[in-house]
């Protein structure tokens, strides 16, 4: 196996694109070294990205977000005022692995592993999260959602890697929330995760956005449960059809986690009450 | 081979490691550091605990390659000389250990705890070390331990 520390992007893309074999993007190496261990995926050529310059920086972009590649979820944590704008986002993250792990794991790790139960993906698809990709053919923009294309796959083609995470602007009287059902209280796997961001005209939501992970072959962006509270004040009817519309959406799978019955009705309520936690963070909001 | 300059406890050290060669098989095998364990090899265990900048980490999940530039601090640097950290006298006091497999990454996972967070409450004991598996005590000699030593530090600045 090669390994390579570029110091730019450029550089990185110019040994994936010459790469024969099986290539990774070294970050925090949670996903990456687990499976060259275990010898899941073993990579011929191993592109360490920490040398390049900026990506570990949470710096303000407008009035959004820019998160270099390999900020960790500490690093997020930790951060002064990243929790404060988009609490859900930064807990998602927090939720994943132990101490150990969030010194190492980064969201575009978490986003390009592909896993449908990837705590943060949710998360970002709610908060409207898009990321800057590179390689051999130029740069584009992609929204989190059109990342994911099946369990353990992507849409990043041969030699592209992604180079920055964007969150927009929080903007005001807007709230977001990511919540996820595991059997215990820490270090699982989601069975069901749910990720929902609003914003409120008064009492009325105006905008919003709810994502499921784990029911689904890749994390969903669900349109019909964001229009089932649009235009209400998150009464019991809305919270109703919200639940309804986030159960409908899944196709889950039944496993040792969770069975299809399990995961579609836990959709509903983990939706509802991720909802009340948005609304509530939105209305504290000025 | 891969040639490495880093630090560990303080001291610089040099090592040609295999690309392949994760950080915990660079301490143990080539510099005998053997107080790092290998649990699961997968991160999930903890017994590898080192901190790399100052961070918590398992080093069975860095490549030894990773090291490059970097400080790392393991189980090794707690102690100064023959004489045991307050940490460590703690754990004996409170047999907080029986096969001890996972002590070394209890105790820098502790460690690295009580820096950031000099009087934290029990649960957020037991948070930071969710990802630090004991078979042996049913974990809770070990939490009585870190808030014994919590307190005393405390009461010793």
């Amino acid at each position: 196996m090669q390994y390579h520390t570029p110091s730019s992007f450029d550089d990185a893309v110019a040994i994936a694109k010459d790469a024969q074999g099986v290539t990774r993007f070294l970050a925090g190496g949670t996903d990456v070294l687990v499976q060259l261990r275990a010898d899941i995926v073993t990579p011929d050529v191993l592109i360490d990205i920490k040398k390049i310059a900026g990506v570990s920086e949470i710096s303000r972009e407008g009035d959004g977000w820019r998160i270099g590649v390999a900020v960790t979820g500490a690093e997020m944590t930790e951060h002064d005022t990243l929790g404060k704008e988009w609490p859900g986002l930064v807990e998602a993250m927090d939720l994943i692995g132990s101490t150990q792990v969030q010194g190492r794991a980064t969201l575009t790790g978490n986003l390009c592993n592909g896993s449908p139960a990837a705590d943060s993906v949710p998360a970002m698809v709610a908060a409207g999260v898009t990321v800057s990709v590179t390689g051999p053919n130029g740069a584009r923009r992609v929204a989190v959602e059109d990342i994911p294309t099946a369990p353990g796959k992507t849409s990043l083609t041969a030699g592209e890697m992604v180079t920055a995470v964007h969150v927009p602007a929080r903007g005001a009287h807007a709230g977001d929330a990511y919540l996820r059902f595991i059997p215990r209280t820490e270090m699982d796997i989601a069975v069901v995760g749910c990720g929902i961001n609003l914003r409120l005209d008064g009492k009325k939501i105006i905008e919003a956005r709810v994502s499921l992970g784990a029911v689904a072959p890749t994390v969903l962006l669900v349109e019909d449960a964001a229009k089932a509270i649009i235009g209400t004040e998150l009464d019991d009817a809305a919270l109703d059809a919200l639940a309804a519309a986030a159960s409908v959406a899944c196709k889950p799978i039944n496993d040792k986690r969770g069975t299809i019955e399990f995961r579609t009705h836990v959709a509903g309520v983990l939706a509802k009450r991720a909802a009340k936690i948005a609304y509530q963070r939105a209305e504290a909001a000025s | 081979m891969i040639h490495v300059s880093t630090k560990i406890n303080g001291d610089d050290v040099e090592f040609l490691c295999d690309p392949r060669e994760t950080l915990l098989d660079t301490l143990r095998d080539k510099l005998g550091l053997t107080g790092s364990k290998e649990g699961c090899g997968t991160g999930d265990c903890g017994a590898c605990s080192v901190t790399m900048d100052g961070r918590l980490v398992c080093s069975c999940l860095v490549l030894g390659a990773e090291a490059e530039g970097k400080e790392i601090e393991t189980v090794e640097g707690i102690a100064d000389g023959e004489n045991l950290h307050l940490l460590q006298e703690k754990f004996i006091e409170h047999a907080a250990l029986q096969c001890g497999v996972c002590t070394p990454g209890i105790l820098v996972a502790t460690k690295s705890l009580l820096e950031k967070h000099p009087d934290p409450t029990e649960t957020q004991v037991r948070y930071w070390l969710a990802g630090n598996l004991c078979r042996c005590t049913g974990y809770d000699k070990i939490i009585r331990a870190v808030m014994e030593t919590a307190a005393d530090l405390r009461e010793a600045s």
